[in-house]
């Protein structure tokens, strides 16, 4: 007799949000969770709910992307009406700031791919000179020569939307265990027992979100989920007053006041320490951007580790050898979180995955043809 | 709420709190110079603009932040007193400035 609807692997923002999906929808819903020594990138998010990068050449991860921010006001309100827990999320849309011609043309080149690719969806967006975008953001420095815009794009506190999404799951009767790690998966379809701190736990569905665990977990039930890390470093400045009246892909302001700086990407492996290499270039082009952040002290620095597949897609899709078990990964957990609460949770329930998320299969690291879209 | 241990041998200086002119010990840490002149509230927040305190006194909370000779946000508990130092409360966030 199973004791839950859904096992769900993984308490950070993917796994806690497909797991309030299952709640919210009556379903009994179980998070195993590893604990601290895990490499939380629900903890060191940037806290983008972003857009205007996603999907060039892949419309669907486009539209995906544009359906979760599109939702992200309604998961937000529900979460607060359900928990008190503001999310901060706010979406006055986002810029991409451009630093040279080259990069200026380059953006313009992307977006006006973007917006052919969206074909009927129709996808809005402005490419703004210095002047243009002066009058948006005043606080740019002499350097930058202009930036892409898209009413999309957004913010919110990462933090509190992982609180919030773990206080509403056991409001809705879900259930959160942590500081156990998964030791055995007894895999049958539609059925799996999962032994974790020496219990054993049984459900007809089990939900892999456990980012860069999905790796070796998916070959416990019979999913290829080739995720690996890929390091960001964020730095983080004392408050001030606001200065960003809508975040950009690199700097954005939260409602504290506070500044984060981002953008980093590397393979530094399973090393989430931050460099100094790295802090100087973030720094350097944030100065350029923002000459203000010349005299704006920084408090804290950090790294994270991205949850990266191979072509930067997320990666959806339902065991063939064990159907019910699903996984669910990707790169941008605070984005897709109101996707995974709002519908991914709905197929996992219904025990199949829709057309528009094939994309996302696992089936595209089969094939030869490996792209890097995203 | 604060007061001085006796201490006979300490040298003194002199230095301006929220506009009043204050003589505290050499090797005083500002925070401690804005309590000796009973300051309960030495900032207020970024936030709520509810009033805080010093309170770890050893750089760890940023409680204790104020502007000190005329630079927002600094950890009152970290930096040592000067003669004529200048020492106000912080008022929520900082401006920013180029």
């Amino acid at each position: 007799m199973p004791d839950y609807d859904a096992i769900i692997i993984g308490g950070g923002l993917v796994g806690t949000a497909v797991a309030y999906g299952l709640a919210r929808r009556g379903k009994k819903a179980l998070v195993l969770d590893e604990g601290d020594i895990a490499y939380r990138a629900s903890r060191g998010n940037f806290g983008l709910v972003w857009v205007q990068s996603k999907g060039f050449g892949v419309p669907e991860y486009q539209r995906w992307t544009r359906r979760s921010s599109e939702d992200w006001a309604m998961f937000s309100a529900e979460l607060q009406k359900e928990t008190g827990i503001c999310s901060g999320h706010e979406r006055p849309g986002g810029v991409t700031i451009c630093l040279s011609e080259e990069e200026f043309s380059k953006r313009a080149q992307r977006m006006a791919q973007l917006h052919v690719e969206a074909g009927e969806t129709n996808f809005q967006y402005e490419m703004l000179d210095h002047a243009g975008l002066k009058k948006l953001i005043p606080s740019i420095g002499p350097e930058v020569v202009g930036a892409s815009f898209t009413p999309y794009d957004g913010h919110a506190n990462p933090l509190y939307t992982l609180r919030a999404l773990h206080a509403a799951l056991i409001k809705h009767g879900g259930t959160y265990v942590p500081n156990i790690k998964v030791e055995r998966i007894d895999a049958a379809p539609n059925s799996f027992c999962i032994t974790a701190g020496g219990v054993t736990y049984a459900a007809p569905r089990l939900v892999l979100g456990a980012g860069l665990g999905n790796n070796p977990l998916g070959k416990l039930v019979g999913l290829n989920v080739p995720v690996r890390p890929s390091r960001g470093q964020i730095i983080v400045t004392e408050r001030v007053q606001p200065v960003l009246p809508m975040p950009t892909l690199m700097i954005r302001q939260t409602v504290e006041g506070t500044l984060m700086i981002g953008e980093s990407r590397e393979d530094a492996g399973f090393d989430d320490t931050t460099s100094p290499e790295i802090m100087r270039t973030l720094a350097e082009r944030a100065v350029k951007t923002f000459p203000f952040l010349r005299n704006t002290r920084i408090v804290r620095t950090w790294a994270a580790l991205r949850v990266m597949a191979p072509d930067g897609l997320p990666i959806y899709e339902q065991s063939s050898e064990y159907p019910g078990a699903f996984v669910c990964t990707c790169h941008s957990g605070v984005t897709l979180a109101a996707a995974h609460a709002l519908h991914y949770a709905g197929y996992v329930m219904e025990g199949a995955l829709p057309a528009e998320l094939a994309r996302f299969s696992t089936q595209r690291f089969d094939a030869a043809h490996v792209s890097t879209a995203a | 709420m604060f007061q001085l241990l006796p201490d006979t041998t300490a040298q003194t200086l002199t230095v301006i709190v929220n506009g009043e002119t204050v003589t505290v010990p050499h090797g005083f840490t500002a925070a401690a110079a804005m309590l000796l002149c009973g300051e309960s509230a030495t900032r207020t927040t970024a936030l709520s603009g509810e009033g805080r305190a010093p309170y770890c006194m050893m750089g760890v909370c940023f409680e204790c932040l104020m502007e000190i000779n005329g630079e927002p946000n600094q950890q009152g508990c970290l930096v040592t007193v000067a003669e004529g130092m200048h020492i106000n409360r912080q008022q929520g966030k900082r401006e920013v400035r180029e």
